[in-house]
């Protein structure tokens, strides 16, 4: 059967695609922020994932506001990066994987979880950020992605109680597929940051640790904390963290922790990250 | 609507109903900049191809006037009028700065020296 082995979580700041593209990685701002995910990057070549169920959000590419999904998932073939007003990245066609894609959604649709099945979809940074800070710049990504589009734009955006439970729905449908999988969970965004009005550039470290230690050892109780603390406390746009928790849910309540990083700033925003591993899929070798 | 504890964030505007119904044709608007032709035509001459919108004369001079705190007060989402900054060629650090009344190299440093802070910027019932 197909297992979820372990969660990674990160934030997908679009400067980081722009800093890598123009081969500005190597400078004195971006250095440290790339060397974080060095860890990251061995031990992901190492654990070789099959499939990356990538939970992430669109920033007004692909769903405008004729149409918001709450959560979307994506079931096609093959997924092109998105041009976002400056060309698209100059990043490798994203593969699908149809088959797992398709029993997700028949399976989370038929445990109450309303799924909105997308057949055609560009993606953007949100999504392809995240792949080139743990892949880097290879030829094709070395996986099969299955993008989970949550809406964080329009409000309300899904409560953290149920994209941790949307978590656990996910594993179960993961674990109901036949075919031997190794899949690994992505919860991307964040972390604390604010883009718009006069409060813009907004960061809160405290905020930001306290929920990197809360997703790890009490995800029930983040779970529990409205959006209204996310917005005033770490930003407008750190409502975007509510999707960490969806990879969460998919992991044993127990994880390990094999990295853990964060660092201020990346342009406008806090990165943070994560490499959690469910300590069941460890016994089991 | 968004409840009204929201409201009592400083310098935040919530994207919720009452914005998002206020500034859909803007958004839209500025969602068709994501294609090449479209942001020809706009920069070409952006009063002809505003006039294409049935946006508000106060919504089109907020893109004019490339005022971008009247945007997000007028119903626009940022993630939208962002796509106006690209086509100016303008990063959102730019244009962050611009909403937050600073030049860039003063935000830029603000963001190295870690981020605007959150004391003080809670409440609007704070005192500063
Ligand atoms: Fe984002």
């Amino acid at each position: 059967m197909a297992r979820i082995t372990a969660g990674v979580a990160t934030s997908h700041v679009p400067a980081i695609g722009a800093a890598l593209d123009n081969g500005k990685a190597g400078e004195d701002y971006w250095k440290p922020v790339f060397a974080g995910y060095d860890a990251s990057k061995a031990w992901i070549a190492a654990e070789k994932p099959d499939v990356v169920i990538l939970v992430y959000n669109d920033h007004a590419s692909a769903f405008s506001l004729e149409l918001i999904p709450t959560f979307a998932i994506g079931c096609a073939d093959a997924f092109a990066p998105a041009d976002e007003g400056w060309g698209p990245r100059p990043v490798p066609v994203v593969q699908g994987h149809p088959e797992l894609a398709w029993h997700l959604a028949e399976t989370l649709i038929l445990d109450e979880f309303d799924m909105t099945i997308v057949n055609r979809m560009d993606v953007d940074h949100g999504l392809t950020v995240p792949l080139s800070l743990l892949f880097g710049q290879p030829d094709a990504w070395p996986c099969k992605v299955i993008p989970l589009a949550v809406n964080v734009v329009q409000y309300p955006p899904p409560t953290g109680r149920r994209c941790l439970n949307l978590g656990k729905a996910i594993r179960r449908a993961v674990e109901s597929f036949p075919d031997d999988l190794n899949v690994q969970i992505w919860g991307t965004g964040g972390m604390s940051h604010q883009l718009q009005g006069p409060r813009a550039g907004l960061i809160n470290r405290e905020f930001d640790n306290a929920f990197l230690d809360r997703l790890i050892d009490d995800p029930e109780g983040q779970a529990a904390v409205p959006h209204i603390d996310y917005v005033r406390e770490a930003g407008s746009e750190a409502i975007e963290l509510v999707m960490w928790l969806v990879m969460r849910g998919a992991l044993d309540p127990e994880v390990r922790v094999a990295h853990r990083f964060y660092h201020v700033p990346a342009s406008n925003t806090a990165v943070g990250h994560l490499v959690l591993e469910n300590v069941g899929s460890l016994a089991a070798g | 609507m968004a409840d009204n504890a929201f409201k009592d964030i400083p310098g935040t505007t919530l994207f919720d109903s009452q914005q998002s119904r206020m500034g859909f044709h803007l958004n839209q608007f500025c969602m068709s900049l994501m294609k090449a032709p479209n942001r020809e035509a706009f920069k070409a001459d952006e009063r002809a191809y505003l006039d294409r919108w049935p946006m508000t004369p106060a919504q089109k001079q907020s893109v004019l006037d490339r005022d971008w705190n009247d945007m997000l007060a007028l119903g626009g989402n940022i993630y939208f009028t962002s796509k106006i900054a690209a086509t100016d060629g303008l990063s959102f650090r730019q244009i962050a700065a611009t909403m937050s009344g600073v030049n860039e190299p003063e935000y830029a440093q603000m963001m190295l020296d870690g981020g605007r802070s959150i004391e003080g910027n809670r409440s609007k019932m704070e005192t500063r």
